[in-house]
């Protein structure tokens, strides 16, 4: 009898604390949409659980805005990014904060632009991903961008001259990174000695090793994502050849590779905007949560998510976005706000122009003791 | 009519009928808007994938030959697919969609076909695991090939090279290296994917029951036998190569002007691999069962999707089930009675309506 007493108290209670909140609150009903299985698992589970930190820290604080977040699997695959994207709108969900990765963005952000639905990407770079396109928005740097930034740090910080570049030929933003950085590398006086490539299905990377090697590199500028990198490290060592490795954001996440002797990554560079490593309070705030939460120390991937996450609210906000409005009214809404607004996330003071591309500047970290330092 | 003759007419009645009601009836949700997006948007590529499955049983099934590049072969209708639809709007300003996709699908099966006639004439030669080693090259040449093709539109005409600066700089990119086709204007519909599916089933169906098709069954139950009877073994396993490469050039056509986007790494060896699970499954030289096999498991991922990330484990312990389940004598006598009853029905002149329930 006291259970069942309890037990509808409880009930009554809860009832009373929703019909409180639904008198001013407005819940946003945002899609998350990333590869959670499948070879980018990594950057798809980071995104989501970067985002999941940042809703529940927004429902906790009991403002007017509220998160529901809906999870949608894409597998890093094209035909699945469309399933994924579809399945989002039959949930219902207003907004999307995805794709995590380029190739399927580009898929679904192009079937959004038809359809009229908001995206606001984390983490997909390519530039293919705005290209023609007003309703997707990205919260990293575009891939030309990374590439031309990598080879102006390593100019402005004299790293070295004399540059080899490993990079994946079958692979969009492998591609796209290596074509802007050896554009730029010419312009600054560097000198690329050897290029040397391989795909997705390589597992034995001696050869392009050995050229870089027998070119005699002082930096290996490695456009890949970690998977690879680290088998190069491995090669490498193995060889007793030690340039500075310089890798971009898909660099991040090399220390979390299963069975990878971290202490390979000593000394390897990648231009990222997050370390977690850092005293600054918010990012302290945010890597205590995500280690609570998941028992992870989150990369830059989890931080973009994180950040996008309040974006989208503070869009919305502006916006005056109501928990009624369809996915199409949102859109506009949408596209018109985030012009508006100046976002100070963990990954930077971000502003946005009309091509979707984010405004931010270029940070690059070392990885020091297992650990990615800021470098000044 | 000989009991076989009919036997074999119902069975065809059947995989037709079956697939002019399953889409009378997905057509219908559509046009009713009862459909979820969802499904809606998987109409297209399941069409694809069946085409795929039913083209690939030709070759595995009745000729008896192991091909795993087929996915090769839908990459190269993919993409000829996607530059024939970008040349005729950007260079013709054909502006009629059927047309264009009607255009590309031909051309697509043309290039898929010429390019099966070429890899078939060498490897039709080798028996057994050469031949399947050798179609598994082969639809990794194709992808390498076109990471680094790059097709663009300039000055008015179609220009394409292995070298991106070889293209002016201001060209229309219509193929971008490891980019993939870009900025494809998808004008694949269901109608199309549905007329495809019949044009491949009839195509299929006649070949197998005709002459030709039972010659090319003698080269796969005997090879020996049949070319000590005259049948030109090389010939009749081309026939059926080349045919179904064709259809798996359209089949590649009709899925890739369907998005916005396709990308070489869509073709990879896993989706060879992928296809000849939806033929094992449905059951070799079984039409119909290829159709089901193929839709079946094309949605099923998405059915899963509540699932999260279990459904990979799931969809693999559903592929099993299935697989004991259809090879269960039970079952399969179970089946057969079923199936015998209805001709029953059948031959005495009484329609029966409930004829697609147990096609399984």
């Amino acid at each position: 009898m006291k259970k069942v007493l309890a037990l509808i108290l409880a009930l009554a209670m809860s009832l009373a604390v929703c019909s409180a909140f639904a008198e001013d609150t407005v819940t946003l009903r945002i899609a998350h949409i990333g590869p959670t299985t499948g070879a980018a698992a990594l950057y798809g589970l980071a995104t989501q659980h970067g985002a999941e930190v940042a809703a529940a820290e927004i429902n906790a604080e009991g403002g007017k805005y509220r998160v529901e977040l809906i999870c949608e699997d894409d597998e890093h695959n094209v035909e699945k990014a469309i399933n994924a994207y579809n399945a989002a709108l039959d949930a219902n969900a207003q907004m999307i904060l995805g794709n995590t990765t380029s190739k399927p963005c580009e898929a679904a952000g192009a079937q959004g632009y038809m359809d009229r639905v908001f995206f606001l990407t984390p983490s997909a770079s390519s530039t293919a991903v705005t290209e023609d396109k007003d309703n997707v928005y990205q919260i990293c740097f575009s891939d030309p961008n990374q590439g031309a930034a990598s080879a102006e740090y390593i100019a402005s910080h004299n790293l070295g001259t004399r540059i080899a570049i490993i990079y994946n030929n079958a692979d969009v933003y492998s591609t796209g990174i290596r074509d802007t950085f050896v554009e730029k590398a010419q312009e600054k006086g560097l000198t690329i000695v050897t290029e040397s490539t391989f795909t997705d299905e390589t597992t034995d990377f001696t050869v392009q090793v050995g050229e870089a090697k027998d070119a005699g590199a002082e930096i290996v500028f490695l456009p890949i994502y970690y998977t690879p990198a680290s088998m190069i490290l491995k090669t490498a060592s193995d060889k007793g050849f030690s340039p500075i490795f310089f890798g971009v954001d898909g660099m991040d996440g090399i220390l979390d590779v299963e069975g990878f002797d971290t202490s390979l990554a000593e000394g390897v560079m990648l231009l990222t905007p997050f370390v977690a490593s850092s005293e600054d309070e918010n990012v302290v705030k945010f890597v205590n949560s995500y280690k609570e939460a998941y028992n992870e120390i989150p990369i830059q991937f989890a931080a973009d998510a994180y950040d996008g996450i309040y974006i989208l609210v503070k869009a919305a906000e502006k916006a005056g976005i109501t928990s009624e409005m369809a996915y199409d009214e949102v859109c506009d809404l949408m596209i018109a706000a985030i012009q508006e607004i100046e976002v100070d996330g963990l990954t930077g003071h971000m502003t946005w122009d009309s091509t979707g591309a984010v405004t931010k500047t270029p940070m690059a970290a070392t990885i020091v003791d297992g650990k990615y330092v800021f470098e000044d | 009519m000989t009991k076989a003759k009919r036997n074999r007419l119902i069975y065809n009645m059947i995989t037709y009928g079956l697939v002019i009601a399953a889409f009378i009836i997905l057509q219908s949700m559509v046009d009713a808007k009862t459909i979820t997006r969802s499904l809606k948007g998987q109409l297209v590529p399941i069409c694809a994938w069946v085409v795929m499955a039913v083209s690939l049983n030709l070759v595995i099934g009745f000729s008896g030959e192991l091909s795993l590049g087929h996915a090769g072969f839908m990459s190269v209708g993919a993409y000829t697919g996607t530059i024939v639809s970008g040349w005729m709007l950007n260079v013709f300003d054909v502006q009629d969609t059927t047309l264009r996709l009607v255009v590309a699908i031909l051309a697509g099966g043309l290039m898929a076909g010429l390019a099966g006639t070429l890899i078939g004439i060498p490897v039709l030669r080798l028996r057994g695991d050469y031949l399947a080693i050798v179609t598994l090259a082969f639809g990794e040449i194709i992808r390498n090939l076109v990471n680094v093709l790059y097709v663009g539109i300039a000055d008015g005409r179609l220009q394409a090279s292995f070298l991106k600066k070889t293209l002016p700089s201001q060209a229309i990119m219509l193929v971008d290296g490891a980019k993939g086709a870009v900025k494809i204007k998808p004008i694949s519909n269901f109608t199309m994917g549905f007329i495809l599916v019949m044009i491949t089933l009839i195509v299929v169906i006649n070949l197998i029951n005709s002459r030709t098709g039972r010659a090319i069954q003698a080269t796969r139950d005997n090879r020996i036998a049949a070319e000590s009877m005259g049948v030109s073994v090389i010939r009749y396993k081309m026939t059926a190569f080349v045919t179904a490469s064709v259809l798996a050039g359209m089949a590649g056509a009709l899925y890739g002007l369907n998005a916005t986007t396709v990308v070489p790494t869509q073709f990879t060896f896993n989706q060879s691999i992928n296809v000849l699970v939806f033929v094992v499954l449905g059951g070799l030289g079984n039409i119909l069962g290829s159709v089901i096999s193929a839709a079946f498991l094309t949605v099923l991922p998405e059915l899963l999707r509540e699932f999260s990330d279990l459904r990979m484990l799931l969809y693999a312990i559903v592929l099993i089930l299935v697989m004991i389940f259809t090879n269960n004598p039970l079952i399969r006598d179970f089946i057969g009675r079923l199936f015998q009853s209805l001709r029953r029905r059948f031959s005495h002149g009484s329609q029966d309506e409930t004829t697609g329930g147990e096609t399984k």
